[in-house]
């Protein structure tokens, strides 16, 4: 997947960017096929099709755009826009790749912060437990928001339906799964 | 009994209890019994990939290398997120030898990829279609919406299963189980995945489109692999019905619920009672008297020519 052979120049941000995913976005002739399919781009601040174009200039100022767009948080990784792409063009890949960045560049558009945060929320109750615990996820996920109200009137239906479960479960290899993480965010120190 | 390698993932031993109900029970009547890989962890599900490209590539694998370690062959994994996870992580370590020493060496675990990833169809293709139309005892008369929905079925480069754009596999299932399986246009859109708490109102629209397509379409049922998928449709039916501005009120089974039922599994054993939307699924006659009711028909009917 990678391209080595690039090397003499320096690299533009789509060169980055196939150096990183082995996606070429400059593939994308702009038939709109992406954003046609896609169920949130009606949402989005740049569809798809336009993220690619954006991407295609290797104009810093776009870059910085897509990384602080709501586009990136809003894609829901469906696949669709892959699927359609007569070139193939691998766009959920690039769009990881935009998430990550954006992350790690602090720069991400204050109001995914619900999505954002719910994503946190999801990986730390991995980390502690070694599986998703769905009621301290929720907990979780309403101190970081303040959305205490939210879905409170579905629980006690859920509960009793026996779709909560009061006692999360912790796996034995619980401490294996937490190095994962801590070998996994000290790569990302390091930047290997 | 054959022993069959077994992945739950979170959702079943949380808010979809029902599926792993209804796929345990479903593979006893076939003399299946499945193993759970030990100790497994969440496979990072939409939350890692979007986070962070090791992590989801680590957690998938350790379960992958677990399972290998037990000499377990192939994995079934009922939940679409999940197997979509899993085939991915596979699919890329394979195609990337030093990224999967990489891998092998941050989950601390020997990994070679040897392991088969089944989705619930694959799973049920494999071991029980064949036996499945001599088991059926109540068939499943109803229309049914087979939704399929991301997950099981993109991306078609990797995963190799099914019609990217009009899946058939879950139609042929519901057919061999006495079903009606529907034709309709939202077989494969999105229902919003796991935007159901950060974003509920986009999930609402999605799910929204989905259930207003099948019941245009006079479906009594959706039918779905994907616990994701069910909890949007199902559990997300106020918000759903508040979007549409108009009262849906058809059940969504997994698909393993309907097989259960076919095959003359009672409801409580496969959880329908779990689902938030009641399913009310009208009781029709099961085929001994539905056979004996039609000559007693014609002969009135002759009477009154006569």
């Amino acid at each position: 997947m990678s391209a080595s052979h690039e090397s003499h120049h320096p690299l533009t941000l789509s060169g980055e960017l196939r150096l990183e995913t082995g996606v070429t976005i400059n593939k994308c002739y702009q038939c709109g096929k992406c954003s046609a399919g896609c169920p949130v781009a009606e949402e989005m601040d740049f569809p798809p099709s336009l993220v690619m174009r954006m991407l295609q200039t290797d104009d810093p100022k776009h870059y910085e755009k897509l990384l602080r767009s709501m586009s990136i948080w809003l894609c829901v990784s469906c696949e669709m826009c892959l699927t359609r792409c007569p070139m193939e063009i691998d766009i959920p890949t690039i769009m990881d790749n935009l998430r990550q960045k954006s992350l790690r560049a602090k720069k991400t558009n204050p109001q995914a912060k619900k999505i954002i945060s719910f994503h946190k929320s999801f990986l730390d109750s991995i980390n502690i437990t070694g599986r998703l615990y769905e009621m301290g996820l929720i907990v979780d996920y309403k101190m970081r928001t303040g959305a205490m109200m939210q879905d409170v009137l579905i629980a006690p239906k859920m509960f009793v339906k026996g779709k909560l479960n009061p006692v999360p479960e912790f796996i034995k290899g619980r401490k294996k799964v937490a190095a994962i993480f801590n070998r996994v965010k000290k790569d990302n120190k390091e930047g290997k | 009994m054959i022993k069959v390698g077994f992945y739950p993932g979170c959702s079943m031993k949380g808010g979809a209890q029902e599926y792993q109900e209804s796929v345990t029970a479903l593979a006893k009547v076939f003399d299946i019994e499945l193993v759970e890989v030990p100790d497994w962890n969440c496979c990072g599900a939409t939350a890692a990939h979007n986070m962070n490209k090791e992590l989801s590539l680590s957690l998938p694998a350790r379960i992958m290398a677990l399972a290998e370690k037990e000499g377990i062959t192939d994995i079934v994994v009922p939940c679409a997120a999940c197997y979509n996870r899993l085939s991915i992580v596979k699919h890329e370590l394979a195609e990337d030898p030093s990224l999967s020493s990489k891998v092998a060496s941050i989950i601390d675990l020997k990994y070679e990829g040897t392991t088969q990833i089944l989705n619930i169809i694959q799973f049920i293709d494999k071991y029980i279609t064949d036996r499945l139309e001599e088991k059926v005892v109540k068939p499943f008369d109803y229309k049914s919406a087979c939704y399929y929905g991301c997950l099981l079925v993109r991306p078609h480069s990797i995963l190799k299963f099914d019609r990217v754009e009009d899946p058939q596999s879950m139609d042929i299932l519901v057919k061999k189980a006495g079903g009606n399986a529907i034709d309709w246009a939202f077989k494969t859109e999105c229902c919003g995945a796991g935007m159901s708490v950060s974003r509920t109102d986009t999930v609402a629209r999605l799910s929204g489109n989905i259930m207003k397509d099948a019941v245009d379409r006079q479906a009594e049922v959706v039918v779905v692999a994907c616990p994701m998928c069910h909890s949007n449709l199902d559990m997300r039916r106020p918000e759903i019905n508040k979007f549409l501005d108009e009262k849906i009120d058809i059940p969504v089974l997994y698909i393993s619920q309907v097989l259960g039922l076919a095959v003359g599994i009672d409801a409580k054993t496969l959880g329908l009672n779990r689902h938030m939307t009641e399913v009310n699924l009208p009781v029709r006659p099961v085929k001994e008297p539905a056979v004996a009711a039609v000559p007693e028909k014609e002969v009135i009917t002759q009477k009154t020519e006569a």
